[in-house]
């Protein structure tokens, strides 16, 4: 056998170089493989000092290592920010172009320290634990490039959670300064607290160009649609407090009011519902007598009887969250964990990833000045909706509100999807919890549709060598006048299938009348269900117990008159 | 053969050395990959993967304990005082719902829609003359501006462009001395067109103050959100009521049509909007994406035109555009000089998918539809791109897109009566904030418009939700039995009913309506039942009354009966069976059909045994309690009252009404042979079925109400669901329904 040309159609006139110097391939493919070991095994077992170099002590992990930046007072400023701004305006989707897994790229740029010209540092915290999740997630997400050139999305390393700790002036002169900011274009900022005293601004005040915004506690009138993300405020008890899932149903409180800085008028307007509603309404405050610190924040108080915070939100219905000097509250995500369905009380609030979240189905928004008739409009509300809310606040919770890292990569799918809007997730994707998904049936062919009767339909037949058989159903089924085409699939390897009009004789096969009468056949088929439905996870197949037929099936009419006269007359 | 021995040797060398090398790099990456896991647990990952270097130094919260409390601000600003002054910042450009819109008078009345009256010698076009009737006959209306939630001009805005014929001058003094005018508070404005050539500005021409505009080709810059309602641009022929169907009659799969990627449109050589037209020749491959362009259009063409000009208007004369249309998967829609185009409800209606390339444009009812689920949204930069997005679209994909166009079409755009009513719709939902619907209930079939949420937020209490959802059905039905002769003797058919349904292991409780004019019977004349029996006077005892949602329903099912109905225990049972398989639909006994009189040139009504039928009486038949209020709060007065009126007819009404939604035909199960000999024999309504007003009366209700759906909304059927062994050559013990074969 000479197999040589099927390798290489070149062989021949390779030979003659081959052999003359094979031996030296072999010494240097054995040195390789013995360099390639000794390398590998000085990797593994050398002391670390190949890493001490000084990108390694950054690796180690301190942000005081960071690079500082000296800003000059004189350092450019970015506009404020343009309210007009759209994907198709202000972000630049060449940088993202087409590829093949619908992904951008996101690129994070390094910490740096930016201090003022006076070495005073441009942020009191300087980057905060949340957002160091934030980026650790990102960074460890399908989305991360540390190619800049290829970056989509660029993502400042500069925190800017909380605007309070902020210096607004020099934190702009730093994003300036970035290497790629151009404008801030394709850029992104997490804020979650934005504004300050007096007026509090629902946006954050930084100017920043045309930087996308994930906010939290945007109005309508700052949040640009289909530019920024609405995100939550990240609560720390999500992290600290576990709370077990609850199934949904009734709890000992109907509504529950567990924020402490609610304003004097609308505690008040609360005072009032309680009075008038009783036990149903559990109204608590701060715990005066406690001293201050964080344990004061695990704790809730109603005349002198001190309650678990978050855990008693567990025990209630509903859970009042109200508007502060902010409309993001970290209260929201507290709520939600609990399971308890939200009465969010915020006039102009966009709600967290409204743009992609059904909160209709988790939430009860009601107009601050309808606050009064909260206690009635909620007990309008169906017992069986309320459970599906409970269910769906805390799947909301879990998805999207548990973590920074579930903050910060739903904020990226989201923008994700709108640059391949053709590959986003769906509504479904989005908003129902996996109970949900595995209970649903949801048909590929949803659209409610009686085809006509003009194309007609194709018949397959599967046969394996009952040829006296397949012969019968052909004839009888040609016979058919809506039959369009018919196949037959010939299973079987042993034999060829029969040609044109010839018949077959097959002795042995006359003989089974039918395979179902076959025992073993039924306890094959008992086993493939139980296969099957063990693959499926569920058992997919429902019981019925009709069956269609024609209208005047078997109806004492004349036969003639109908449509179908002879079906079941076999 | 030397040299082949010779190669096969070689052959056998060069196998080993790919061994060899194989093994030495398993080996390599063995060693790798264990020391890989080891380092990065230690410390962080090497340099070129992971430059965020998950800092592990004690870092501050970002939310300090002591910052979670804004009391401070709280002592200084009452949230009152804060609404108000956004109240008085944010108008005009800037307005929302919060700021600009009274809800008072909504709360007061509900959400009522008030008509200024037509002044005598103002012109109005016929789209907008279309917009008004269709106000003024729905449930929305009322003509007492003291009522109103929403006001609607009688000028027509439609067409604000200066160079139109159907300009109306002067707008500006017209609105400004309506006397209800309030700066524009609460009021609506349609436009279709705004703006005129060369810039085609989204102005209307007139201050509206703090008016909503419900406007085709509106911008997003422009667009207020959730104050605005982007509708979509239709022209002076789109049907008042009813509207075509979609193109789609069944599905292909695969799902691909003749062509990928279709157009056929004006090119624009100049000014505003002619970037995106003016490449498309790029793209144009004259086998499965064919985009064809004219430069033919206005009348100085020639003076502008270009050195392509006199190919692509040849190419362009060789392709239908009727038949690209219907014979393409996608169709593209790029804008024209304003951002929206006829080829948008054109190419939806033709279920071809639109491919929207119209930077800017807010797509029509933007605020509940997801148009990701029926369309792809280009990007007018990435024009290049385009066909290789949509060949990258999966196959499931497209037959999902294809048949979203479908339902969106008509559930929302078919008709002008449509479009308006789903404007009036989106703004009710936010006026009744938490009583709106789910995206779910605008995105799924039957879609918004009659998907109704006063009704209950619910879900699972609809009928259409329960697949989707993963919802179960509750296990029992509540029987409603329409009392209208007074109970004089103990054999009558009634009690018999009562009992017979009430036997049912899947009965809840019976409710009669007392319809009879004659005083409620005693309670110990009804027969002693293992199941509550509820017996309600009738209101008014009208006809419509037994569709009444009446609060003691509790269950989905509703088995709706007249009094002299016959039915066995056994029949019952099996309905309730198959209706929950079919819980959208109706599910009865006696069935009815329609036809086209071709020579009278109107719908006829048949009672005679065909072999298909398109309407199941509600005389015997199960659906979901939904349709009762749907009945009562969806249909309009005017049917509902002739209904009344001739104490007729509500059966053929409420199939209209289940189709309508459904777009489904009923569904007919086996009865007993003796039905339908007592249901036109000697029973006390004999007099009504055997009255020839009676039919009459029946084929002159079916042409109203099909024109007052705008359309013949029913189907035919020809299946009858029986038992499984119905009839079958076994043993009769062996059937679970057996008393229906029996005689």
């Amino acid at each position: 056998m000479c197999a040589a040309g099927k390798y290489s159609s070149r062989g021949p006139a390779l030979i003659p170089r081959m052999k003359t110097k094979h031996r030296i391939y072999y010494i240097t493919l054995f040195t390789v493989v013995l360099l390639g070991l000794i390398a590998t095994g000085m990797f593994q077992f050398w002391p670390h000092s190949i890493e001490s170099t000084a990108e390694w002590t950054l690796e180690k992990g301190s942000v005081h290592d960071a690079p500082l930046i000296r800003l000059p007072v004189s350092s450019p400023i970015p506009e404020r920010g343009d309210l007009s701004c759209r994907m198709h305006t202000c972000f630049d989707v060449y940088r993202c172009g087409y590829n093949p897994k619908n992904r951008i790229k996101v690129y994070i740029y390094p910490l740096q320290r930016f201090v003022d010209e006076l070495g005073v540092p441009i942020s009191s915290t300087g980057l905060s634990r949340e957002y160091n999740e934030l980026l650790s997630s990102i960074s460890d997400s399908d989305f991360y490039t540390d190619d800049v050139t290829r970056a989509c999305l660029f993502i400042p390393s500069i925190d800017v959670l909380n605007q309070n700790s902020l210096r607004i002036r020099e934190t702009a002169q730093a994003l300036a300064v970035l290497p790629r900011w151009d404008k801030g274009m394709n850029h992104l900022l997490f804020n979650m607290l934005p504004g300050g005293p007096p007026d509090y601004n629902t946006a954050l005040d930084v100017p920043r160009d045309r930087a996308l915004l994930a906010g939290g506690g945007f109005s309508t009138w700052t949040y640009r649609q289909g530019y920024d993300v609405s995100i939550p405020v990240y609560s720390p008890l999500s992290a600290d407090v576990v709370l077990s899932e609850r199934q949904p149903g009734p709890r000992h409180y109907f509504i529950l009011s567990s924020q402490t800085a609610i304003h004097r008028e609308y505690r008040a307007e609360l005072e009032r519902l309680k009075e008038e509603n009783g036990e149903a309404l559990l109204l608590l405050d701060k715990c005066s007598n406690l001293s201050q610190g964080a344990a004061i924040a695990r704790k809730r108080c109603y005349k002198g009887q001190v309650y678990e915070y978050p855990e008693v939100l567990q025990e209630s219905s509903f859970c009042v969250v109200l508007r502060g000097a902010r409309l993001g509250q970290a209260a929201l995500s507290d709520v939600l964990q609990a399971g308890c369905v939200p009465v969010i009380l915020a006039d102009s609030y966009i709600l967290p990833f409204s743009e992609v979240l059904d909160w209709k189905r988790a939430s009860v928004v009601i107009p601050e000045e309808k606050l009064s008739e909260m206690y009635t409009i909620l007990k309008s509300i169906p017992h069986r909706q309320v459970e599906e809310m409970q269910r769906q606040a805390r799947w909301f919770w879990e998805a999207y509100f548990s973590s920074m890292k579930a903050i910060g990569l739903t904020t990226l799918q989201i923008i994700n999807d709108r640059i391949y809007p053709y590959a986003a997730r769906t509504y479904e994707q989005w908003n129902n919890p996996p109970v949900v998904k595995w209970s649903s049936v949801n048909s590929p062919l949803f659209l409610p549709l009686i085809p006509p009767r003009a194309p007609g339909f194709t018949a397959v037949v599967l046969t394996y060598d009952r040829v006296e058989s397949l012969f019968r159903v052909i004839t009888e089924i040609s016979k058919v006048p809506s039959l369009a085409k018919l196949l037959v699939v010939w299973n079987n390897q042993n034999k060829s299938p029969p040609e044109g009009e010839k018949k077959f004789k097959c002795p042995e096969c006359t003989a089974i009348d039918g395979l179902s009468l076959d025992q073993t056949h039924m306890v094959e088929r008992s086993e493939c269900i139980n296969k099957f439905a063990t693959v499926f996870g569920t058992m997919p197949l429902k019981v019925v117990e009709h069956r269609a037929d024609p209208v005047l099936y078997k109806d004492d009419f004349p036969e003639k008159l109908k449509s179908f006269p002879n079906i079941g007359s076999l | 053969m030397e040299r082949c021995s010779r190669g096969h040797m070689q052959a056998k060398k060069r196998y080993l050395i790919l061994v060899s090398a194989g093994a030495c790099l398993v080996l390599l990456f063995y060693l790798g990959g264990l020391q890989l896991p080891a380092a990065r647990s230690r410390h962080g990952r090497s340099r070129i993967e992971q430059p965020w270097p998950h800092y592990s130094d004690p870092l501050q919260v970002f939310l300090p304990w002591d910052q979670t409390d804004t009391e401070e601000y709280n002592l200084h600003i009452s949230p009152r005082q804060k609404r108000d002054v956004n109240r008085s910042v944010y108008k005009s450009k800037r307005c929302r719902m919060d700021s600009c819109f009274d809800f008072s008078p909504c709360q007061k009345n509900g959400f009522k829609v008030y008509v200024y009256p037509q002044q005598k010698g103002e012109k109005i076009s016929e789209s907008y003359q279309n917009i008004l009737s269709i106000i003024e006959g729905s449930r929305f209306y009322t003509s007492d501006p003291g009522q109103a939630c929403l006001f609607v001009l009688s000028v027509d805005t439609l067409d604000r462009d200066q160079l139109s014929p159907q300009y109306v001058h002067n707008l500006k003094t017209k609105v400004q001395s309506l006397p209800l005018w309030n700066d524009g508070r609460n009021h609506l404005i349609f436009n279709l067109y705004s703006g005129t050539w060369p810039d085609y500005t989204e102005d209307l021409g007139f201050d509206i103050g703090q008016a909503m505009l419900a406007k085709a080709s509106i911008s997003t810059e422009n667009f207020r959100p959730s104050f605005d309602v982007s509708i979509p641009l239709f022209s002076k022929e789109h049907p008042r009521t009813g509207g075509e169907r979609g193109y789609l009659k069944y599905n292909t799969i695969p799902p691909f049509r003749k062509y990928m990627l279709v157009f056929k449109g004006k090119r624009y050589l100049t000014g505003i909007g002619s970037d995106a037209r003016n490449a498309l020749y790029h793209v144009h491959n004259g086998e499965d994406v064919v985009l064809l362009t004219t430069c033919k259009h206005g009348k100085d063409w020639q003076k502008h035109k270009d050195a392509r000009c006199d190919k692509d208007n040849a190419e362009y004369d060789k392709f239908d555009y009727k038949e690209m249309l219907h014979n393409s998967t996608f169709c593209l829609v790029p804008r024209g000089r304003r951002l929206g185009s006829f080829r948008f409800l054109e190419a939806l209606q033709a279920a071809c998918v639109p491919v929207m390339l119209s930077n800017g444009w807010e797509l029509p009812f933007s605020e509940i539809i997801d148009w990701n689920t029926a369309a792809v949204i280009g990007d007018e930069r990435l024009l290049l791109q385009i066909p290789t997005t949509v060949h990258s679209i999966h196959q499931d994909k497209i037959l999902s897109l294809r048949q979203q166009t479908q339902f969106l079409w008509e559930a929302y755009f078919s008709s002008v009566e449509k479009i308006v009513l789903t404007t009036l719709e989106i703004i009710q939902d936010r006026v009744l904030e938490h009583g709106s619907r789910s995206s779910l209930m605008w995105n799924s079939h039957p879609g918004g418009l009659f998907a109704l949420p006063q009704y209950s937020g619910y879900l699972g209490d609809f009928p259409f939700y329960y697949a989707t959802l993963g919802i179960k059905l509750h296990p029992k039905f509540t029987a409603v039995i329409h009392a209208v002769s007074p109970l004089v003797s103990q054999s009558q058919p009634i009690l018999k009913l009562l009992v017979a349904v009430a036997k049912s292991q899947y009965c809840a409780q019976i409710i009669v309506l007392w319809n009879c004019d004659k005083p409620l019977p005693a309670k110990h004349r009804w027969p002693a039942t293992s199941v509550p029996v509820i017996v309600i006077e009738g209101e008014n005892k009208v006809m419509s009354s037994r569709f009444l949602p009446y609060e003691n329903i509790l269950t989905d099912a509703v088995l709706s009966l007249d009094e002299d109905t016959v039915l066995s225990t056994t029949e019952v049972d099996f309905a309730f069976t198959v209706w929950q398989s079919f819980p959208e639909r109706i599910v009865g006994y006696p069935a009815r059909s329609h036809f086209w009189d071709s020579n009278k040139e109107r719908w006829g009504y048949t009672s005679k045994w065909t072999n298909d039928y398109s309407m199941v009486l509600t005389g015997a038949a199960m659906f979901h309690r939904y349709y009762h209020y749907l009945y009562t709060h969806y249909l309009p007065t005017s049917l509902k009252n002739m209904v009344d009126q001739l104490a007729n007819c509500e059966d053929i009404l409420m199939n209209f009404l289940v189709s309508a939604v459904t777009k489904l035909p009923p569904i007919k199960v086996t009865q007993k042979k003796q039905y339908k000999e007592t249901m036109m024999g000697q029973s006390s309504r004999a007099s009504r079925w055997a009255d020839p007003d009676h039919f009459a009366q029946r084929q002159t209700c079916m042409n109203k109400f099909a024109s007052w759906f705008g359309t013949m909304p029913l189907i035919h059927s020809q299946m009858r669901l029986d038992p499984v062994l119905f009839k079958d050559q076994v043993s009769i013990l062996r059937k679970k329904y057996r008393d229906i074969e029996r005689l």
